[in-house]
């Protein structure tokens, strides 16, 4: 039923397009029909299939992984002392509100046209809504659940391991969900500035050349890859949460 | 206030929200400064050894672990604070629970602590899986698996209806002749503080109003409510409770 519905929408959308693009003629590099992006996909499916599995798809899982690992870190450190708090946050916000445009040039400079640099962008985009929703989630103990933990002398340590950080779980969950979305948006934008499609071929480079030859048809097909690959991540994150969480969640 | 426990009673208190029931209570175990004033707690009486515990209104189970894994937690704590197991402070009572004990044996204990509170056939069970009243069974069961010598109580059962309300207060007088811990219970419930004390304190705006004797027979259980006595003792806590305070 709800797949139905999914179908319809998506159908009736298809559809639109495909309407004001005949009947308006438009010519094919303003607004190619469906079926002529359709078959550009299917024309440069090799290309597309690696920059999906390989180049953007790859820095998007390493990238978010990598975030997710880092960020329940510092978050760990954060939740240890309020004055660490204090001197370190205004950064990890700095992480999220530079632009990334911005930044994206100067570590061209310290990290050159790699693999490596869309990995570090992809981190310094995803990493923000984990350690934020981390700390959140590590500090926001039950009161009375901190008072058993105090009536039994428990160490720093041991109320971190057993009761911080399993309370803290579901915030990473929320934290990853929202890191899933970013870094695919943050592999594909670094991509634009080291895109080079002669040794790199991620979504980002496809894109940038394809505006360049005004291959509209090709361009629009690469956006619905990256917009599966972002549905894919946030997907992948959502079914280890839930195999995960069984436990925590309240059936 | 001035307020002196002796050793193996349980003492009721009662009184409006809000009049400093809870701040005593978490005072006595330590969770929190007296403003004024102290706690002398007899000398063989040590909170890092587990001898003093806490029931809290809400169970307060930790939901990733199930029911037997809560009941271990305090021994495994306590395990991690004392690497060294020193032995209790040479006082009689033999039972102070908490000494160098390995994984297993904590494990032991605590199956067999669950088995006193009736819940033997529910160990692996998740919080999620449990009623109302098992929950606060498991939390019963999780304050007295270190042999406690104090345990307090801070409205334990008003969160559940009466039948389980009467079940609880039955298993916990039964705990009691087995373990002869010292308690003190906050409650709002006149019945509850009748059937289940040595002595009722009264307390109006941080001060006891009035220490009531409770003359009841021990042993008790439920049927202690048709006893002669009972409706006495009740009216009199209940109009300790409502008269007006009289500030002196």
């Amino acid at each position: 039923m709800s797949l139905l519905l999914v179908v319809t929408v998506a159908g009736f959308g298809l559809f639109i397009w495909w309407f004001v693009a005949w009947y308006f003629e438009l010519p094919t590099a303003l607004l190619p029909s469906p079926v002529q992006c359709w078959d550009a996909g299917l024309e440069n499916r090799q290309v597309l299939f690696d920059a999906v599995f390989k180049s953007t798809g790859l820095a998007s899982v390493a990238g978010l992984a990598t975030s997710v690992v880092l960020g329940s870190l510092l978050a760990m450190v954060f939740s240890q002392s309020r004055k660490l708090r204090l001197a370190l946050f205004p950064y990890i916000i700095l992480l999220q509100t530079v632009p990334i445009v911005a930044i994206a040039p100067l570590l061209i400079i310290w990290s050159g046209y790699t693999f490596r640099t869309v990995l570090i962008v992809t981190v310094i985009v995803s990493l923000f809504p984990i350690v934020n929703s981390v700390t959140t989630g590590l500090l926001s103990i039950d009161k009375d659940e901190m008072d058993l933990f105090r009536l039994y002398r428990a160490g720093r340590f041991k109320t971190l391991r057993s009761l911080q950080v399993p309370s803290a779980v579901q915030h990473l969950v929320i934290g990853a969900k929202t890191s899933a979305a970013l870094a695919v948006i943050g592999a594909i934008v670094a991509e634009f500035f080291v895109g080079d499609a002669t040794n790199f071929t991620g979504l980002g480079t496809l894109m940038t050349g394809w505006q360049a030859l005004a291959k509209t048809d090709a361009l629009i097909a690469a956006l619905f890859c990256s917009a599966f690959l972002g549905l894919a991540l946030f997907g992948i994150v959502h079914l280890a949460a839930v195999t995960i969480l069984r436990r925590w969640v309240v059936a | 206030m001035s307020l002196e426990i002796p050793e193996g009673e349980i003492l009721s208190l009662v009184g409006p929200s809000g009049c400093g029931k809870t701040t005593l209570l978490r005072v006595l175990a330590n969770l929190q400064q007296p403003t004024a004033g102290e706690v002398v707690l007899n000398p063989a009486i040590r909170g890092d050894l587990g001898q003093i515990a806490f029931v809290f209104q809400q169970p307060t189970l930790l939901p990733w672990r199930t029911a037997l894994q809560n009941v271990v937690l305090p021994l495994e704590l306590l395990r991690q604070s004392n690497p060294l197991g020193d032995s209790s402070g040479g006082s009689s009572g033999g039972s102070s629970g908490t000494n160098a004990k390995t994984r297993r044996e904590c494990e032991e204990i605590a199956v067999e602590m669950m088995r006193q509170v009736g819940l033997g056939d529910a160990l692996q069970r998740y919080p999620r899986q449990l009623s109302g009243g098992m929950k606060m069974r498991v939390s019963i069961a999780r304050a007295l698996v270190t042999q406690p010598k104090v345990l307090l109580l801070d409205e334990p059962f008003a969160a559940l209806d009466e039948i389980l309300r009467d079940q609880l207060g039955d298993l916990l007088l039964e705990r009691w002749e087995q373990q002869r811990f010292t308690a003190v219970m906050v409650t709002h419930n006149i019945s509850e503080s009748v059937l289940l004390s040595h002595r009722i304190a009264s307390i109006q705006k941080g001060q006891i109003k009035e220490l009531i004797e409770n003359p009841l027979p021990w042993p008790r259980s439920g049927n202690v409510r048709g006893a002669p006595g009972f409706g006495d003792l009740y009216r009199r806590v209940s109009l300790s409770l409502h008269d007006d305070p009289k500030q002196g």
